[in-house]
């Protein structure tokens, strides 16, 4: 009885774990419906204010106070690929994560503090 | 008809516990979520490590007041997965306090987008005695009685239980809402036993401050979460079973502190009356730059 347990739950998890390493590049993936939306938050200097503090909470600890990353595994953030972005790519990007390269999800973040957080991002290219 | 219902057939206990959960989900408006029982699809971002200790005080009737504590030692090992530790114990009032086991746990996320609804597999391999009062999920016919035993019987049994959980978690309009599908078994010959739990939760405001601030509304998270048994594989019911309803509400407090408090009311008469249940948690950031760091690899 036991093993058969045993069995189950390596079977779960060996399962899971292939499925999680299954990942491509997020960038691409964006939908078009989403990269066309635009920031409600835009031109709003509070915005970037409050972006800071939730970048603070958050993002700092991978991405570093200048959000230079740290040249490997945690990009830059001030790059060009963020610069050539939409806002609403960057708060897709946000919400989706990319779990197969240590980027978590933050779809729990209420969706005006991604918002924020896209006006900080902004502010600092 | 609903207010005959919730005047006749509820407990002045239970009709406080449906009024305070209105109550929070009309004042509500994610960050850690400050469920007790309930999972949602959040895990602990990779290289973090979340200490926190959860505590449950209660009173079974015939038994004596007790506080359990489960102390909780969960890392992000990658963005997708999530292993914890838990050591358990309790003290049980004109009894004795002891150290009740330990559990180690796996959650891992099968699917690597955002979806309405979002996965998590769960597996649990606990090593605990039946001393064990901390109450982290309700499964089969557990029940108040199971804890008001003194301490020196309780110890006698020991389990070596697994338990698997299905947990779905779905964000919608700054709501978290989740449901767990618990399943458990003694590693010895007794039956699967079944449990379910349930929440909902929101920051009181979705918009970060343009300023520092400590007691502002979006560092306060509040809900509701439910759990229960379901009965096991001899009998699928809900007939002796316990279920639970408790309003919870956290706080995120400066450099990583979240504290959280929840009073759970008993539904059922094999439930406890009420439980109330703290939480503290303290998370320390990117804990395996601390070992490149000593070897000279400092950032």
């Amino acid at each position: 009885m036991i093993r058969r347990t045993l069995s189950v739950f390596t079977i779960t998890l060996g399962l899971a774990l292939s499925l999680a390493a299954v990942s491509s590049s997020r960038w691409q993936q964006v939908p078009s419906r989403d990269r066309a939306r635009s920031s409600p938050l835009a031109g709003n200097p509070e915005a970037a204010a409050a972006g800071a503090l939730v970048y603070k909470d958050h993002c700092l600890q991978c991405h570093k106070a200048n959000a230079a990353g740290d040249g490997h595994k945690r990009p830059s953030l001030r790059s060009e690929r963020i610069r050539h972005a939409s806002d609403g790519a960057i708060e897709w990007f946000l919400r989706q994560g990319d779990l197969g390269h240590g980027m978590p999800s933050w779809a729990s973040l209420p969706e005006q503090q991604r918002w924020q957080l896209v006006a900080y991002l902004r502010s600092i290219q | 008809m609903l207010p005959n219902f919730f005047k006749t057939r509820l407990r002045p206990a239970q009709r406080m516990a449906v009024w305070l959960t209105l109550l929070i989900a009309t004042l509500a408006h994610a960050q850690d979520k400050p469920y007790f029982v309930t999972y949602s699809q959040d895990l602990e971002e990779p290289g973090n490590l979340e200490i926190e200790t959860k505590t449950a005080l209660a009173t079974p009737k015939g038994g004596n007041g007790y506080g359990a504590t489960a102390m909780e030692l969960e890392y992000g090992t990658r963005a997708w997965w999530t292993t914890e530790l838990y050591l358990d114990g309790q003290a049980t009032a004109q009894d004795s306090t002891v150290f009740t086991g330990f559990r180690i746990e796996n959650r891992v996320r099968p699917l690597m987008r955002d979806h309405a609804v979002n996965p998590v597999f769960y597996v649990e391999y606990e090593n605990i005695s039946g001393a064990d009062k901390t109450i982290l999920e309700v499964v089969g016919h557990d029940s108040q009685a199971d804890l008001a035993a003194p301490n020196g019987d309780l110890r006698r049994d020991h389990q070596h239980e697994a338990e698997l959980k299905l947990i779905l978690s779905s964000n919608v309009k700054d709501w978290n809402i989740s449901e767990n599908f618990i399943s458990e078994k003694d590693m010895s010959h007794s039956p699967w036993e079944f449990g379910y739990a349930v929440g909902a939760a929101r920051p009181l405001r979705g918009a970060a401050s343009s300023r520092e601030c400590t007691v502002c509304a979006e560092k306060f998270i509040a809900g509701a979460e439910a759990y229960g048994g379901l009965g096991d594989t001899f009998a699928l019911t809900m007939r002796s079973t316990s279920h639970y309803l408790a309003p919870l509400i956290g706080w995120q407090l400066p450099k990583g502190f979240r504290l959280s408090f929840s009073p759970g009311f008993g539904l059922t008469g094999t439930s406890l009356d009420r439980i109330y249940r703290v939480g503290l948690a303290r998370e320390f950031d990117q804990v395996g730059n601390w070992f490149h760091a000593s070897k000279g690899g400092a950032q």
